[in-house]
């Protein structure tokens, strides 16, 4: 049996296995605290301060994601020094950030932007000197803009902790504080960063640095339809969600995957181009003296049936074969055994597995 | 999958044979790798030096064609040196005498001598996969895509057992499924010999219960023909053909020779997202919904049943694959009147027992693992726990089979293919992505410094790849991954269409081809 | 009414004599930005972000003041048109405060909207900004002229109403701007708070008091509600957050409705959870009233008890 501990958040008392942080336990009470660099997921740097609480016998305001829940405690959420402690630390962010949002791709769903707001912060308390970082696009996957990087090092812990390929890293120090591939080097430089573009980073950063470059200028964050679906290329079986605005799928982004969680390989996240790709076929064709002509689905199903009922009548069922496929859903490959085994009458039926 | 893609992060000792995981799984490389950072031991056999081998303890760089011996000297060492587990082999297994008696002159010496692995590292790396808590073995194509690819399986199985390495969470044998649901079509009976859930056709009563569920008189009980024979009896006994979402022309080995048979069909039918090498032989092509235009499920490589959903509407007049079945079955007098994929995947439980109690309502929750037998039951993680299938496991002493084609005076090279981590299958799909092909837009052929000295070829020269069977062209890349004798390429660029090249002798028994080997001359163009 | 037929972007389409370009675009399913444009009252002309390529004409025409010819030939998105816009996307934000980042307008912005269809970015173009003091001297509007692209939509919304005109075009050249008579503040004006401009305003110039800091636009819900008070009927939104209505927001005042503030507030008293203690204008200073004297008559508070209890 685990034990419990029982502490006060803003008067009230929430029970939690011992052991949790403040934030668990106030996530658990549904109290508010923002974060920036802690995910459930990764190790806990406690590095951003954005969490910061009132605990009423220690000094100063402890970072509660990682200050550990103790029996008795007694935790001020929203105090007074708290909202003090956050507001400084937004507009110090701030005083070094580009006032971008007009046209930011993360407009609306920015963790920078929701509590500036939240916490009715403005550029320009500090005028703090700017990065003028280029923006990083020579891949044709992901999009960096170090100059909205907050530095909060979730990326660099997913590629490390999650993605295993050890990409990031922190570089230079303070102003000039960087998070970068080994050398400096571009993602596109995979000799040197081991980058593979599994774009799981972006799955992390909570705000506009780094995005998925097709994705770009194409919708806004509250104009995109999200629908979760099972990836179509390997037999691992990832889950996503595909972004859709105007019956078109402009790309997809991570969501929790009982598989993956939401890590995703480079196929599955940037690999969904096809689906809109010219080339798609739209209308039955029927080959004519040696050419394709468009046909309509009456003539095209008229003619196959056909054919097929001819063919058994002429040569018996098992003068027919059946590909069905690796590549379709269940339901499909049950009616196309059944179209083989009922319909036409043959064991015919085989796919690709081996192949 | 015996065991669950997660289960592989828990694991004490990983055996990845044949399968160039980061590139071909990734997202269950990522599983591996927390496994080695956890401290877990990672041995790779592969002839490549791949990313994986790269980060691997062991790495067992065989001659391809040689697994079985290797594997067999696994078991001779577990054996010598009493390392396999006594309880288990007596409590679960058969046969173990046979097979012992087999292993016996596979000393690590003599399996040196036919893998090209030293002595020692089979010693070493036996020795760690018998002693570790929980060893799992992953494997791919590059165990099952040659003329001994049953026996291949075989003899990763019998290490399993040798040393109770199965039926436990994090430890077991895990082939990885290529395609997104080679594992769904194989259980819903897209297979010659059963009906859906794997009830073999030979049984009289099976036939009669699928008679009665899909109210006809019987069902044929000649065992069908395999995909590729039934491409080589294209134009004989096979007059018409029906292909949905598969590409014959470039997947298949001796890509000539499939062309002509397809020709001479009486019929072909091709229904497919786009106008793929195989559609353009088509009588008829029909127009596919891709997965993003439908709803349905897919079962991934560890028997895990997900939802695909529909988001957008069919581009142009394409339609979903059911719905089309569905309208040939009218048309041919037998109506499929089915409202939606959930309904499909109604019947779908009423007659396959693995997935009985799998239903849409509960898919919305989350996934399932089969066997799920019932609308309770919370689906399965890992099979073979306390009894396999067919009760005992059974030892399969089998022997180190040569591959069909050896290098020779004339064709000195070996050319095995495989996949590249920026594309799928045979590029159908990630040539027009706009971004991957973008990365990664033209196939090379890796070769060996030593092998491109001795035949004149320099990083990046256009070099002629011929075997007894065709002829590609494609360019070189002088390369530290594959030891001298071994030349590699994948076959996923139209540009490089590999399988005119690659040998389709086959395995007796899956009747996979043998694609990992071929003899091939290389030779530079001017 | 005669038909005419003309070709937009390449399509040839069949409207009424009479329709502008805009409505006939429109109607075809093309896209043209507008800000100036009224529907309720049209034919304004000015910000010419509306502008289109007329086959012949000597320049590009605004479309939402430009009638439909028999066999025109019209380009909305050509390279000229997209050029012009752009700049005057341009010259708005080299004057427009870089305050997306908390503004209340963020996701619900027209000119934040047209930068992004058009990848202008703010900082592309620096010029001299205004620094105007925020208005919020009326406790139900409050009023950023620093963000106001005087596209003149709250003025002429405003005049249509028999005796307000309250707000009107002040000064010149940069520093023209939208005031009420004198520059005074809104709430020494003769405004009646009916948030008839807050409907029209395309950008974050006018807002609303009690919705400020309170959700981001994306984040809200609008149902809409007829107004039970009067027999004009005017148009509200409920704005839902979550399952909470936060404020009741004012809809197009179409078919001669007036809108006005007793509406607003007896609907916000309604369905809002905790509805703001109302304000009324006593010798001309905003003060705290009962509920009964801001709705005016009993029988109105007496018809709402009767709504509520159903
Ligand atoms: S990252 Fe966030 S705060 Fe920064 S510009 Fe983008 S949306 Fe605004
Ligand atoms: S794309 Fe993947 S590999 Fe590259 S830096 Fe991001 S997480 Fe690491
Ligand atoms: S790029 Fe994003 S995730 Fe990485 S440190 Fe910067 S803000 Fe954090
Ligand atoms: S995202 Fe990558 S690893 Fe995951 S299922 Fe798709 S192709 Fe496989
Ligand atoms: S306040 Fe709004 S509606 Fe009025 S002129 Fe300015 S931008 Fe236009
Ligand atoms: S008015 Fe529009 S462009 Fe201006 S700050 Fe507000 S949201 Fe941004
Ligand atoms: S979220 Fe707690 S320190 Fe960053
Ligand atoms: S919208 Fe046409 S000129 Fe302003």
């Amino acid at each position: 049996m685990v034990a419990n501990v029982t502490l006060t958040i803003d008067g009230i008392r929430i029970t939690v296995p011992k052991g949790s942080t403040v934030l668990e336990a106030a996530e658990k009470a549904g109290i508010f605290i923002p974060t920036f660099c802690h995910d459930p997921e990764l190790s806990k740097p406690g590095a951003c301060r954005i969490c910061v609480v009132e605990i009423p016998g220690m000094r100063n305001l402890p970072a509660s994601c990682v200050t550990e829940a103790m029996e008795g405690m007694v935790v001020y959420s929203a105090s007074p020094a708290v909202i003090e402690a956050r507001k400084t630390n937004l507009e110090l962010l701030l005083a070094n950030h580009p006032e971008d949002c007009l046209t930011c791709n993360k407009n609306g769903d920015c963790r920078l932007q929701e509590y500036a707001y939240y916490y009715g912060v403005k550029y320009g308390a500090f005028k703090g000197e700017k990065h003028r970082y280029p923006l990083e696009d020579d891949n044709p996957f992901i999009v960096r803009d170090m100059n909205k990087c907050i530095l909060c090092g979730k990326c660099v812990r997913m590629c490390e902790e999650v993605q295993g390929n050890n990409v990031l890293n922190f570089a230079f120090r303070g102003f000039n504080a960087l998070v970068t591939p080994a050398m400096n080097s571009k993602y596109s430089d995979t000799e040197i960063s081991n980058c593979v573009f599994c774009g799981n980073c972006i799955s992390v950063c909570p705000v506009g640095a780094l995005s998925e470059k097709d994705m770009l200028g194409k919708a806004r964050r509250w104009e995109v339809k999200k629908v979760t679906t099972t990836c179509p290329y390997c037999g691992v079986g990832c889950q996503f969600d595909l972004n859709v605005k105007d019956n078109k799928v402009l790309g997809v982004t991570s969501t929790d995957g009982d598989v993956n969680g939401r890590a995703l390989c480079v196929k599955g996240r940037f690999g969904y181009g096809f689906i809109h790709h010219p080339d798609r076929l739209t209308t039955p064709l029927i080959k004519k003296d040696g050419k394709f002509v468009e046909a309509t689905w009456t003539e095209a199903i008229k003619l196959v049936a056909e054919k097929l009922g001819d063919i058994k009548a002429k040569d018996g069922p098992d003068a027919i074969g059946i590909l069905s496929s690796a590549r379709v859903t269940n339901e499909e490959n049950y009616l196309m055994n059944k179209l083989a085994r009922a319909v036409i009458g043959t064991n015919n039926i085989d796919h690709c597995a081996r192949l | 999958m015996t065991n669950s893609i997660q289960e592989i992060a828990d694991a004490d000792f990983i055996l990845a044979t044949g399968t160039n995981t980061f590139d071909a799984h990734p997202v269950i490389g990522i599983q591996v790798k927390k496994a080695v950072a956890k401290g877990a031991v990672l041995a790779v056999v592969d002839p490549r030096l791949t990313d994986s081998a790269k980060l691997a303890e062991y790495h067992l760089q065989i001659k391809p064609g040689t697994d079985i011996a290797l594997l067999n000297g696994f078991a001779n060492v577990i054996i010598e040196e009493g390392l396999y587990n006594k309880t288990f082999v007596e409590e679960r297994t058969e046969d173990f005498d046979a097979f012992k008696e087999t292993v016996a002159k596979y000393t690590p010496d003599y399996v040196s001598e036919v893998t090209g692995v030293s002595a020692d590292l089979i010693r070493e790396a036996a020795r760690g996969y018998a002693k570790a808590k929980n060893s799992t073995i992953l494997y791919t194509m590059g165990i099952t895509q040659h003329v001994c690819g049953t026996h291949n399986v075989f003899s990763t199985t019998n290490l399993a057992l040798l040393t109770g390495h199965i039926g436990k969470e994090s430890s077991g044998v895990n082939p990885l499924r290529g395609q997104n649901n080679v594992q769904g079509a194989c259980d819903m009976g897209a297979l010659p010999v059963v009906f859906p859930g794997y009830q073999p056709v030979a049984v009289e009563a099976n036939r009669q219960k699928f008679a009665v569920a899909w109210g006809v008189e019987k069902m044929p009980d000649k065992p069908g023909l395999t995909v590729g024979e039934l491409i080589e009896s294209a134009g004989n006994s096979i007059k018409a053909l029906y292909i949905m979402g598969e590409n014959p022309v470039m997947s298949d080995p001796d890509a000539d020779q499939v062309l002509h048979e397809l020709e001479s069909l009486d019929f072909l039918v091709v229904q497919d997202i786009f106008l793929t090498e195989t559609a353009q032989f088509a009588d008829v092509v029909l127009p596919a919904a891709s997965f993003a235009e439908k709803d349905g499920t897919f079962s991934n490589t560890e028997r895990r049943v997900q939802l695909v959903r529909k988001a957008i509407e069919p581009i142009g007049d394409s339609k979903p694959d059911w719905e089309i079945i569905c309208l040939i079955s009218d048309a041919m007098g037998y109506p499929m009147n089915y409202a939606s994929p959930e309904e499909i995947m109604s019947e779908i439980s009423s007659v396959t027992p693995s997935y009985g109690g799998i239903n849409y309502e509960r898919l919305e929750q989350g996934s399932l693992q089969w066997p799920c037998p019932n609308a309770d039951h919370p689906g399965t993680k890992f099979l073979h726990k306390d009894k396999f299938v067919r009760g005992l496991g059974k030892f399969q002493a089998v022997e180190h089979i040569p591959p069909n084609e050896i290098p020779d005076e004339e064709y000195q090279l070996v050319l095995s293919t495989g996949r590249r981590r920026y594309h799928y299958h045979t590029g159908t799909m990630t040539q027009r992505t706009g971004a991957l092909e973008v990365f990664y837009p033209e196939e090379y052929l890796e070769i060996s410094s030593a092998d491109a000295e001795k035949f004149g070829i320099c990083d990046g020269d256009k070099v002629k790849v011929t075997s007894r069977r065709g002829q590609v062209e494609v360019a070189a890349q002088v390369s530290e991954r594959v030891t001298p004798g071994l030349v590699f390429t994948s076959f996923q660029y139209p540009d490089v269409p590999i399988n005119r090249v690659t040998n389709p002798a086959r395995d007796p028994i899956a009747k996979i081809p043998e694609y990992k080997v071929c003899a091939v001359k290389v030779e530079k163009v001017s | 009414m005669a038909n005419v037929i003309l070709t937009i972007n390449g399509k040839e389409i069949v409207v009424k004599a009479g329709t502008t370009v805009l409505d006939a675009a429109q109607e075809a399913g093309f896209f043209i930005p507008t800000f100036c444009h009224d529907p309720l009252n049209p034919g304004f002309g000015a910000c010419r972000i509306c502008v289109v390529e007329i086959k012949g004409a000597r320049t590009l025409v605004a479309s939402c003041c430009t009638e439909v010819a028999h066999g025109m030939v019209v380009e909305t998105e050509s390279p000229a048109v997209v050029e012009a816009r752009k700049t005057i996307i341009e010259l708005l934000l080299a004057n427009h405060p870089a305050d997306c980042l908390t503004c209340d307008k963020n996701g619900d912005c027209r000119l934040q909207d047209y930068a992004y269809r058009y990848d202008i970015r703010g900082s592309s173009f620096r010029g001299e900004k205004h620094n105007y003091p925020i208005d919020d001297s009326n406790p139900y509007i409050i009023r950023d002229m620093n963000k106001c692209i005087l596209c003149g939509r709250c003025v002429r919304t405003c005049e249509q109403v028999q005796d307000r005109q309250v707000i009107n075009f002040a000064f010149r050249g940069f520093n023209t701007k939208v005031a009420p008579a004198m520059d005074t503040e809104l709430a020494e004006s003769d405004c009646v708070s009916c948030a008839r401009c807050l409907v029209v305003c395309p950008v974050g110039a006018l807002s609303y008091k009690n919705l400020a800091g309170k959700a981001r636009a994306y984040e809200i819900r609008k149902e809409p509600v007829t107004c039970p008070f009067c027999d004009a009927g005017c148009r509200f939104d409920l704005n839902y957050k979550g399952e909470k209505v936060i404020g009741v927001t004012a809809k197009e005042s179409g078919e001669g409705r007036p809108l006005c503030l007793k509406g607003r507030l007896g609907l916000e008293l309604l369905y809002v959870d905790k509805p703001l203690t109302p304000m009324l204008k006593k010798d001309d200073r905003f003060v705290e009233v009962s509920w009964a004297e801001v709705l005016g008559m009993d029988n109105v508070l007496k018809k709402l008890i009767e709504l509520k209890s159903n």
